[in-house]
This record gives structure tokens, sequence and C-alpha cells, in this order.
């Protein structure tokens, strides 16, 4: 089978786990308390007006039609109405992407970059006082909550020694420094647990990779430390590190959300942190199933990744 | 002066709850050219013995003392960096696992290239073309598609051979070859071990053939080293030993070998009783338990190791004597 | 030709010194000093929460405006928070409320993993679906899965309590599952079928005992990450309810004036952060001790 066929596979495979993402948010959107209509029919409305609203907008047919009605609108791209600002959802949450994605990326590369040499190393240098450090930072990061972290960086490079800005975020247009600083103390906070997670996977992978015997095969040939760490052993360990990179994208969008109250980021997290005081359900509904997806397929990419890492895996 | 001279060695690992004294004092020689057979059961020590010569033993379970001097240097005093260019280039290693010993996600050519490179300085393209070559030699049908493939992609014979061909890359003087038949069926350990052969005579290369297999070594040994529960306990040159073995435990091992044309309902003669654990440092002779020859002394005075006749060794207070027949 | 007759092992030095064998519980906390750690932080924790009512603390939804945004003092130890409610008390009692939410998520998200795992690990027919939706959950970011479900029951903490459970059901199920699955092959199942023992006793007695060890590590493990998202949750306001005091909910408090008055933030973080440390510690003790075959959490 060439390899088009198998990614339309794949993709296909995750039609599924999409449905059912869809179907469990509908369901929270129609057991949602609170009224539509009366909200938008305002104070005085009579009751006859609001059942008006509520016909016009669909709401009185049952739950099967319109799951089906809101599916269809989904798909062409549709997440609804705010109930608060009355702007499409997917316009708000456009209006916000960018300062996330910034986050997440940067967060993405400074955790990755730092948490892999972490985890090799304390393989290395398994039962010696880097791996217990690493192992113990790993805990640590394990445990002490994102918006915790926040405050603490917050308070002692912001507030006290005032290397960097307290909150706020400066976009791409205004220079890449600007840029990288507003972003530097959010990306380490809500890289906490990432790393740790990185870290400890990378180690295990490479502990387990280190004692087969094809790397006692590439000792033999008198090979030094690095080449044998990084081009022997790690190209075979990069199957569950890069599996654990995904799935671990699941805590930088959950992560993000609490970051971005921290720090004043005027993105995506803070739009569903003020939904949720708002009880603006449409907007929570919109964004959970908008990150859903990119995490669907960030996860499938990762999977057809896998052909690339090891020649072993046949599509 | 010997190529190899190994004295005294001793390899302990700290286990768990005790230590395990897997080497406890062997010694022997090699000569260059030569082919020297280290023999013994599975547990006796001689894998330990192969894999220190190189220095992979992790240090810190394990702790490696006495003298192993290759060509006047003694191995166990060089620096890690300085044991980093003897290994792959003056002496080298064939593993028994050709399944799992070459790495499945890097291509054959690269995995030979890699000590070129390495220890000769050579280009890459260079490396490749030699690489090419060394696949030739090694007896692999169409060296240049099979440089760019994949371990998985061929057999356990090809992969030895492929191992054989990394290890003979930078014409070592010693080459160590550990089980390197055991994993394979038995025509292709033929071929094998001709192949070994044929490279030897061909490079001159000193060949250390670990084994517990008394066939491979009556094809391809000029002197014998018979090891039983981490020490030495019979050296003798091949035909001598399978002639006339002078310790209780060759002895046994010899009468171990099913032979064609015996009785068919006759029992394998087994040497009773097991290895005794090595975690506890022997009084007296190792073997004393499970010897047919065994007396009182053996159990309380270590056998000390004599010379026998010339180039003939045997650890033993009550050496077997020469047959009278054959 | 050969070499210098070998030295006997007797005449050989010991490369190793003597081993001295550990006994007693002063070996144990040598051997493995995280989890003796982990568990004498969450014993004193627990200590604090439970007999919080008789350790100097008064009411703490108390309001005093006289006593707004006070910092650490003798009358109050931790301080006041901005509506003049003594932090110290705050602290302790909502000691008690983190420490319910991370137990009765763990046992809940345990005991439903469990079914679902065990269900589908037997039921080929039901297997399908409902590995679909346990697929489709944990493609829901799970600290996003819980805001969604949170939303919906506003101002319960048993709300909370069933919106984090769901968030973890998926990944035990799917744990409990392979377990299943795996154990149903092993012989000693087979010779039950065969000396026809029912399904529901089976899976009593053979199954549940097995999966024992695996599910008590999983459950700490649990435990930890839904205090953390208790706090995340009441932090952003979807949480525990404003009338409860947790750890979120005294942080989200002190959020406004974090940068003047940090202790208001800080005294209630440190207290979560070793009470989810304590409980990862003791979860990766009990994992080395029970099951070391399991993978570390995610």
């Amino acid at each position: 089978m060439n390899r088009g066929a198998y990614v339309l596979r794949r993709l296909a495979a995750t039609l599924p786990v999409m449905a059912v993402v869809a179907l469990f948010l509908f369901s929270l959107l129609y057991l949602a308390p609170g009224d539509p209509a009366a909200l938008i029919a305002g104070d005085n409305a009579t009751t006859e007006e609001i059942a008006c609203i509520r016909a016009s907008l669909g709401l009185d047919r049952g739950f099967a039609a319109r799951f089906v009605d809101w599916s269809g609108r989904v798909l062409q791209g549709d997440l609804g109405q705010s109930i608060f600002t009355a702007l499409p959802v997917t316009t708000m949450i456009a209006q916000r992407i960018g300062p996330t994605l910034s986050l997440m990326a940067v967060t993405l590369l400074l955790s990755v970059g730092l948490a892999v040499p972490l985890g090799v190393l304390a393989a290395w240098r398994s039962g010696g006082w880097v791996d217990q450090l690493v192992m113990a930072a790993a805990v640590l990061g394990f445990s002490v909550p994102v918006f915790v972290v926040g405050y603490a960086l917050a308070w002692l490079f912001a507030v006290q020694l005032e290397w960097l800005p307290v909150q706020g975020y400066a976009p791409l247009a205004e220079g890449l420094w600007p840029w990288l600083r507003h972003l530097l103390l959010p990306a380490v906070a809500l890289g906490g647990v990432y790393v740790a997670v990185i870290a400890r996977t990378t180690r295990a992978a490479m502990l387990e990779v280190l004692r087969q015997d094809y790397v006692r095969t590439a000792r033999a040939k008198g090979l030094a430390p690095a080449p044998i760490l990084f081009i022997h052993a790690l190209k075979n360990a990069a199957v569950p590190i890069v599996t654990v990179i995904g799935i671990g994208i699941a805590l930088l969008i959950g992560g993000a959300v609490v970051t971005e109250s921290v720090f004043v980021i005027p993105g995506v997290g803070r739009l569903t942190v003020d939904a949720i005081q708002r009880r603006d359900y449409p907007v929570i509904q919109g964004v959970v199933l908008m990150f859903s997806a990119v995490y669907v397929l960030i996860n499938l990419g990762i999977d057809l990744l896998y052909t690339l890492l090891d020649p072993r895996i046949r599509y | 002066m010997a190529l190899l001279e190994i004295e005294n060695l001793q390899v302990h690992f700290r286990s768990g709850d005790g230590i395990v004294r897997a080497v406890d004092g062997v010694s022997f020689q090699v000569e260059a050219g030569q082919t020297a057979a280290l023999v013994g059961e599975s547990g006796c020590g001689k894998s330990v013995t192969a894999l220190s010569l190189l220095r992979l033993l992790p240090e810190p379970p394990a702790r490696v003392a006495g003298v192993m001097r290759f060509e006047g240097r003694d191995l166990l005093q060089l620096s890690e960096r300085e044991m980093r260019e003897v290994r792959g280039n003056a002496i080298s290693m064939v593993f028994q696992e050709p399944m799992s010993s070459l790495n499945p996600v890097l291509t054959i050519g690269r995995q030979i290239a890699e000590p070129l490179r390495l220890h000769q300085k050579l280009s890459t393209p260079a490396a490749g073309r030699r690489a090419v070559e060394l696949l030739d030699v090694v007896g692999i049908a169409e060296p240049a598609r099979r440089a760019g493939e994949y371990p998985h992609q061929l057999s356990g014979g090809m992969r030895q051979r492929v191992m054989i061909a990394i290890a003979l890359a930078c014409r070592p003087r010693l080459l160590i070859a550990d089980e390197p038949t055991t994993a394979l069926d038995v025509t292709v350990q033929a071929q094998i071990l001709e192949l070994v052969r044929s490279l030897q005579t061909q490079f001159g290369t000193a060949v250390l053939m670990i084994t517990h297999d008394l066939g491979v070594v009556a094809e391809v040994a000029d002197r014998v080293v018979v090891m039983y529960a981490g020490r030495k306990v019979e050296e003798a040159p091949v035909d001598a030993l399978f002639r006339h073995p002078q310790h209780p435990y060759t002895a046994g091992l010899l009468r171990a070998v099913p032979r064609l044309g015996a009785a068919a309902a006759a029992r394998l003669a087994e040497i009773p009783g097991t290895v005794p654990s090595l975690r506890v440092r022997q009084a007296g002779c190792a073997f004393a338990e499970r010897c047919p020859r065994v007396q009182p002394r053996c159990g309380t005075e270590p056998p000390p190791l004599r010379a026998t006749s010339a180039g003939r060794w045997v650890a033993c207070h009550d050496p077997l004597p020469a047959p009278t027949s054959t | 030709m050969s070499a210098n007759p070998t030295l006997v092992p007797s005449a050989l030095p010991e490369l190793f010194p003597p081993l001295r064998p550990q006994r007693g519980w002063i070996a144990f906390v040598r051997r493995h000093p995280m989890v003796a750690l982990g568990a004498a932080l969450l014993t004193m924790i627990v200590l604090l929460a439970a007999l919080a009512p008789w350790l100097g603390t008064v009411d703490p939804t108390r309001i005093s405006p006289i006593a707004r945004g006070r910092v650490p003092s003798a009358a109050h130890w931790f301080g006041t928070d901005m509506l003049g409610r003594d932090l110290y008390s705050r602290v302790l009692y909502g000691a008690r409320v983190s420490l319910t939410v991370g137990l009765a998520v763990a046992v809940l998200a345990s005991v439903l993993g469990l079914v679902i795992g065990t269900l589908s690990g037997f039921l080929r027919r039901l297997d399908g679906v409902l590995m679909r939706v346990m697929d489709g959950l944990m493609s829901i970011p799970p600290i996003l899965l819980a805001i969604a479900l949170a939303a919906l029951w506003r101002g319960s903490l048993g709300g909370v309590i069933v919106a984090i459970a769901v968030a973890e059901v998926p990944r035990v199920a799917r744990l409990v599952r392979g377990v299943v699955l795996t154990l149903r092959e092993q012989p000693f199942v087979d010779a039950a079928v065969a000396a026809g023992t029912c399904t529901p006793m089976i899976i009593w007695r053979h199954i549940l005992p097995n999966l024992a060890a695996t599910m008590t590590v999983q459950a700490t493990y649990i435990c930890a990450s839904a205090m953390i998202i208790e706090a995340i949750l009441s932090f952003i306001g979807a949480g525990t309810p404003p009338t409860i005091p947790s750890w979120g909910n005294i942080m989200a408090d002190g959020r406004a004036i974090w940068q003047v008055k940090p202790h208001m933030v800080l005294i209630p973080a440190v207290f979560l952060s070793l009470s989810v440390l304590a409980v990862n510690l003791l979860g990766d003790g009990m994992r080395d001790w029970l099951d070391p075959q399991q993978p570390q959490r995610i």
C-alpha cells in the first residue's frame, strides 16, 4: 500500500473519534442551563416572544435534529454565535489565536530543547547525581501547578528583579525580542509539566535502548559517547519520545488557559476563562471543539511521522 | 612476547544482595595469527572474560583486576579515550546475537563504514565504497544493494557476516568471537566458521573463539583453554586436549558430546550436579562436588595450576593419566 | 608458551568490600528516601486537615472588614485576605476540600474505569463502542473537558468531582481493559471456565486481585492530578463554589493584588504543591514496589 492511501486511512480513522467528541460537546450544550432565547429576548420579553425566538433559532426541535443541524454547520466552519457578544465564535477565536499559538510554539521548542537532552543525560549517567537531580526535578514539575509556577517566576523575575515584563503580549510585528521577552516567563511556566513528562519518557526510553546489544556493538567499534547517544541510541528511542511530545500537547492546551490568565495574554485561553465567567456556552464549546480537532490532527501527524523514524514500520 | 597476555584476571560484580565473582583468577596467552578457544558451559565466565578484554563491562556494577597485556600495553591501565582507539581497530569483537547486534535504524553500509571513518579517517564516500568491498569479501551477494538496506531485511547468517565485516574493517590484530555461531542454523554455522578461518589466513588475525561447543573447537582452534566457575582448569593444544583430557571436567565435557553410531538406547553421559554459585568463593576446587575422582583434599585445598608437559596446564590434584588406547 | 601459573583464587584479593545486609525501617528510608518523604509529608497534611478545628483556627468564612489584607503576624499567622478572613484557618480547612476532592475523584474514576474497562475486556461487542467513546474523551485536553463539564454544574462541589473524574476515567478504562485482555488469555482463567465458574465469579476472584496493584498506583496519580485540576478550575472560576474554601479558591481571591501581597497566593500554593508532591512520591514508590512494569503516568 502506498503512502497516500495510508495517510487517508489514518485520517479516516480519526473520524469516529471526532464524531464522539462532537456528540459529547453538543450534549453539553444541549444540557446547559440557561435559555439562549431568553437572553436574546431580554428582560422584558413576553413568553410568546421568547417562544418565537426559540422557534426561529431551531431550539424547539428534538436532540437528533438539532445535532444534525449543528454538525452540518460545524463542518462548514460555523461554530455558532457567542451569547455575550453575538459575534461568530470563529471570529472571536481567530482574533485571539495569534498569542496562543505563539505561546505554545515557544513553549514547545523550549521544552523539547531542554527535556530531551536532560533525559539523555540522565539515562547515560543513570544512578548518578545528574540522574537523581533530573528525576527529582521531574517530580517537582508534576507537582507544582502551572499557575503557581507562573506567579513564582513572575514575582522573582518581573517584580523583584525586573528583568522581564510582568504581563502582557507583544505581537511579532513589533519585533522579535519584545515578542520573545513577553513570552519567556509564560513559556517556562507552561512548559514545567511538559518538560517533566518528556524528560522522564526520554530517560526511560534511552535506558531501554542503551541496554540493547547494538549499543554494545557501537561501543565495541570504539565510538565515543556522543555519537552513540545521539546517533545510535536516540533514533531508536525516538518513537516513544515523539509520542509523548504529541500527547503532551494536551497539557500545553489546557495549561495555556491558566497561563494566559496569570500573565494577561490576550489569547484563546483568556477567551475561555471569560466565557466561563459569563456562561457563554457556545464559546466554551467552540473552543473545546477546535482544540480537540487540532489535538487529534497533531497526533495523527505524529503517527505518520513514525514511518520516517523507524524503517521497520511498514505502511 | 605473545600478542595477548592475560594474568590473574578477576571480574567481580556487586549485585543486589551479594558479590558475583564471575572471573576469579584466569591467565592465558594468545599468539599472533593463532586461534585460541575459550571453552566452558554457560555461566563459567568466558563471555565476561571476552567483554572485559575490550573493557565493555560497565564499571560501577563490575570491578576488574589483573593484567591484560596486548602488544606489550596493559589494557587495564589505558584511559577510556586510549581504549576507544583500540576497540574496533586493533582488537575487534563479534557477538553472539546477530539478530540484535545491528542497529535497526541505520543502514548496513553506514554501520560498516563507521569504524573506517573513525579509525582510518576515511571520508564518507571512500568509507562507503570500502564497506561495499567488505560486504563482498564476507560473501554477501549484491553488496552494493545490500549496503543501502536495513538489518531487518537480512537473514541471521547474513547479519553475522555483516558483523564480521564490521569487525575486520580496520584489520585488527585480534578478533574476539563470542559464540558467533550459537544462534545460527548448523549449515550456516559451518559457513561462518569457514569464513572466519579464511579471513584469518588472509589477514593474519589472531582469533579468540569463545564457545561451549566442542565441535567448533575441533574445527578452528589451535589451543584450548577450559574454564569452569570463573577459573581456568585446563589448557592444551587442541589435538592433545581431545586425545588426552587431563582435567576430569574436560573429560566429562568430551564424554557428554553425543556420538553417531552409539547404542541407540544409551543415556547421554552427563556430569551430575550443577555449577556452584558464583557468589560464594569456593574453598577448594570448584569442581569438587561433581568430580568422579574427588579426594578429601579437593574440598579444602584449591588445586594450583601445574604444567604437565610442554604447553599443557591443569588445575587438578589428580589429573587423568594418558589413555592406554585411543 | 602460555602464562605464568595462575594464582589460586584464595590468593587473589576481593575486589569489593563485604556487604552488610540492612533491615528495619531505617534501611527502608535509606533505600527509598523519596517515598518516606512523601509519606511523612502527606501524613502531616492529613493531620492538619483532620485536626483543623483544634489547631487554633477560627471560622474560615468569617468576614472582618477592618482586618483586610494583613500580612502574616502574631494575630493572623498567615495573614488575611481581602475580605478580612483569616488565611491560616482558610488554608487548613481548604486542605480538607482539596484532599477530599483528590480522594473522591480517585475513587470515582477508578470504579468507573474499572467497570468500563472490565466490560470492554469481556464483551467484544461493547468493546468497540466503549473504546471509541474513551478515545473521544481522551482527545479533549483534560482541563478543557473538566471545564466544559464543570460549567454545567455551577456552584456544586459534587459537580466538580464528577467533572474531573470523567476526565480521568478514559485512561483508567484503557489500562484496565489492557490488563483484562491479557489476563483472559492466562491458563488459570481457562481452568476456572472449565471448572464451570460463572463469569462474574471469574472477574471477582481471578481478575480483580490481579488488577489491585495497578489500580492502586494509578489511583494515587489520579488523586494528585485531581488536586491540581481542582485548583486550576477554582482559580479560573469554574470550580469549587466561592463559599467553600479550597486552595484554588484562596489563590483566586488573592489574584488581583498578588504583586503587592504575594502571601495570599504563595501560602496556599506551597501547601498545594507539597500535598501533590507527597502523593506523587508515594505513587512512584508504590509503583516501584507493587507494579514496576507499569509505565509512568502519561
